[in-house]
């Protein structure tokens, strides 16, 4: 059978991917599992010793933990609305970003709320939290929206994951025996038949449609944390959508450089190509420029109408804050605008120079929206201990959260060991479809 | 009442029961009379017998001695949650008077068993305007009407009470922080690491007291419940030498502050009083009277110690000061 032989050509192109470790990556682990492990003795140091070893104080209660909540979780909203939009509208070259995305929606989504948790200051009464339950709380709001995104974005990766397994499960004879049967447990029984194809496919459109929905109100309950408290920095009401682009920028660029990552050191040139990165381009540019817009707009109302504690949060933003800011809010967004806009400037290399810079200065952005604020009260910051009026993150915090970014990319790693990272499933559909399309041409 | 008190406090506690908080006293030594007879504590006859409402609205006649019991009773949490019934407390700070003596920031300090840095109150040194003179502002939480920290709230850990207190149960605290980044007047403090004070036991805790603190909790000030259950007058104002902090009810339109007992609607009337950030639309029950026709200097204030003064070091008027070489 053609199909078949196709699929058995497939799994041999793919296995090395999954079954061969080279000595890079080996070493990558070794590094990777080494920076979560100092990450995780400060968080043993943090649960013992309390948050006395982070640089938060009475002012900044909230420092980089939160930051990264923020970062992560619109990380994984962009993957979503990315994702989805991708498999909802058939996007012809999305095969080989489609799982990419996928993977940096669910990981991101269980690493940006272990950061959460690392603010809080009694992980012992967690479950406070469902015994006492106030449903007034945007804090119990963010808890249903996530834990519900959460499932809800599983349950769209494993559906986009079964065809796979099956074709994995019906070609691994060489594999090891386990293997075999994580692949037979996971393709819970699909066959590829017609009926169970088309109903597969319905139901995977369904959910990238409902992820879509999901991430809006997660990641816009995320910003009401902040939007809906009276501070100045924060109380504005753009902040929802406001978050919500800033995360599909922030999301467009991370899975730039994933893909060039994933490009250069597994040798998947022939999958990822110059067009995805131009493709993934263009809708950074368009990103950045909502975003700057949207960036501006905040900026600009607060500067012009300059109420008092406005104008205080923008002096310390262009005092003590001065080149974050610009970094932030100027390179962050303008470089990438110029890099992406001229057709000539468009490369793999450039793309993802562009990328990079665009997530520093989100990062840096979010920074600057969190501490500065807290750092400008209402009322002016007197009569406290000398170190507790400005806040920087002590080795306990960047420790963590490296470990945050080293466990998303070992498990990416460790995902791209179970399956294939470019779907075999959609590279049959594809020719599947050619097919058709071509006896369509000779009728 | 303990005997060794000194005399001053005693009278300004009379004061503040002639002026008809002692039903509230009545009904907080009730309830605590309650529990002591359902223990089966004999009490010793005195002769002394005082009649008292009960939470239910019943008067029984009770051994004078049980009602100095009272400060020993313990308001669990749960208990604490109800608030002093037909009380609505309010203060009022008078802001011609502050001369930054810090007594109610030491005696509060003390009473909560607080360490030197850490205060519920606070002493800001404000200036409107530039043209405006600055002037000392004693900062406690202000128990708002529509509390920010409340509504914010995941566990139901801090709360409002029908007597106007918003307290902190620490007991039920996650320590999520989001009460003390939405309190606009940053009245809210956070136990960032273990203190030995924690594991004092001594005293059962209670909300009331905020006695003793839990690390990683929040704790802010908590307008005294305890001494308002034995109709004194909390911390800060009855500490205070300058007579600066009035507290009292706002049923009984009536403030003390231990020497003087004014109506409350009348003085803030009479003497323009007003609450912080009223724009904010938090409703606080602190209200200060502006600092016009001062008792003393702004000056007065500095004549703390160096450590202090440090603490107001980004405040333009001080910097200004320090360049006069007048501080």
């Amino acid at each position: 059978m053609d199909l078949e032989n196709r699929k058995r050509e497939l799994v041999k192109e793919f296995s090395p991917l999954l079954l061969k470790t080279s000595k890079w990556s080996k070493i990558w682990m070794i590094a990777l599992i080494t920076i979560i492990l100092i990450g995780l003795y400060a968080f043993i140091l943090q649960f013992f010793k309390g948050h006395i070893v982070t640089g938060m104080r009475d002012n900044v209660v909230w420092g980089v933990y939160i930051i990264n909540f923020i970062f992560f979780v619109c990380l994984s909203y962009s993957g979503a609305f990315i994702g989805g939009v991708l498999h909802f509208f058939k996007t012809p070259w999305k095969n080989s970003v489609a799982r990419i995305v996928e993977i940096i929606t669910v990981l991101s989504l269980i690493i940006g709320p272990i950061f959460i948790l690392l603010c809080i200051g009694r992980l012992d009464r967690l479950h406070y939290l469902f015994i006492y339950p106030r449903i007034q709380s945007p804090i119990t709001w963010d808890i249903i929206a996530i834990i519900t995104d959460l499932i809800g974005c599983f349950i769209y990766l494993y559906l986009t994951f079964i065809p796979d397994f099956a074709i994995l499960r019906d070609n691994s004879e060489n594999m090891p025996k386990w293997r075999q049967k994580i692949y037979k447990y996971l393709a819970i029984n699909y066959q590829d038949t017609k009926s169970q194809r088309e109903r597969l496919h319905k139901i995977t459109r369904t959910m990238s449609t409902m992820i879509i929905a999901l991430a809006i109100v997660a990641y816009s309950v995320l910003a009401w944390i902040f939007s809906l408290t009276l501070q100045p920095g924060w109380n504005s009401s753009i902040f929802a959508p406001y978050f919500i682009i800033a995360g599909l920028y922030s999301g467009a660029a991370v899975i730039i450089i994933a893909m060039y990552l994933i490009r250069k050191y597994f040798k998947l040139d022939h999958y990822i190509r110059k067009i995805h990165f131009i493709g993934a381009g263009v809708v950074l540019l368009i990103m950045s420029l909502l975003y700057g817009y949207f960036t501006f707009s905040e900026y600009f109302s607060r500067w012009f109408s300059h109420k008092t504690h406005d104008i205080n949060l923008l002096e310390t933003l262009f005092t003590r804050y001065f080149w974050k800011f610009i970094l932030a809010n100027y390179i962050g967004i303008l470089i990438p605008i110029a890099i992406l806009f001229f057709k000539k400037l468009r490369s793999i290399k450039t793309i993802t120079i562009a990328a990079v810079i665009a997530v520093l200065g989100l990062w840096l952005n979010r920074y600057l929206i969190v501490v500065p604020t807290l750092e400008t009260p209402y009322l002016p910051i007197q009569d406290t201990r000398e170190e507790f009026i400005h806040y920087s993150a002590t080795w306990v915090e960047w420790s963590l959260s490296f470990a945050g970014i080293a466990a998303f990319i070992l498990f990416f790693m460790l995902i791209m060991k179970l399956v294939p990272i470019i779907p075999m499933s959609g590279i049959i559909d594809q020719e599947r479809e050619q097919k058709r399309k071509s006896k369509k041409r000779k009728k | 009442m303990k005997n060794n008190k000194p005399e001053k406090e005693t009278s300004n506690r009379r004061n503040f029961i002639k002026l008809g908080l002692i039903s509230s006293v009545s009904i907080a030594a009730g309830s605590s009379l309650i529990s002591n007879l359902t223990l089966g504590e004999e009490t010793e006859a005195t002769g002394e017998k005082v009649k008292l409402l009960t939470p239910d609205g019943k008067i029984v006649e009770v051994a004078a001695d049980n009602i100095n019991k009272y400060p020993e009773a313990l308001i669990t949490p749960e208990e604490s949650r109800k608030g002093i019934p037909n009380r609505k407390f309010v203060m009022v700070i008078d802001l011609a008077k502050c001369k930054n003596a810090r007594k109610c920031v030491e005696s509060c300090q003390k009473a909560h068993n607080l360490d030197y840095n850490e205060e519920f109150m606070k002493v800001q040194l404000i200036q409107d305007n530039p043209e405006a003179s600055p002037y000392w502002l004693p900062k406690p939480c202000f128990h708002c009407d529509e509390p920010p920290c409340v509504t914010v709230c995941p566990t139901g850990a801090t709360f409002k009470r029908e007597d106007n207190i918003v307290l902190v149960d620490n007991d039920r605290c996650i320590g999520c922080k989001f009460c003390i980044t939405s309190c606009p007047y940053s009245a809210r403090q956070f136990n960032w690491g273990h203190k030995d004070k924690f594991d004092d036991k001594s005293q059962p805790y209670s909300p009331e007291t905020s006695i003793p603190a839990a690390e990683g909790t929040v704790m802010k000030c908590d307008f005294c419940p305890d001494l308002l259950r034995q109709g004194k007058l909390p911390h800060c104002a009855k500490s205070c030498p300058m007579g600066v902090i009035y507290f009292g009810d706002k049923n009984e339109d009536i403030v003390t502050n231990g020497d003087e007992t004014v109506s409350f609607s009348q003085l803030i009337k009479d003497r323009g009083g007003y609450r912080h950030l009223e724009h904010l639309g938090t409703k606080p029950n602190v209200y200060y009277l502006p600092a016009v026709n001062r008792q003393f200097p702004l000056e007065r204030g500095f004549n703390v110690d160096e450590d202090i003064i440090e603490r107001y070091k980004d405040v333009p008027y001080v910097q200004n000061l320090k360049k006069q070489g007048k501080i």
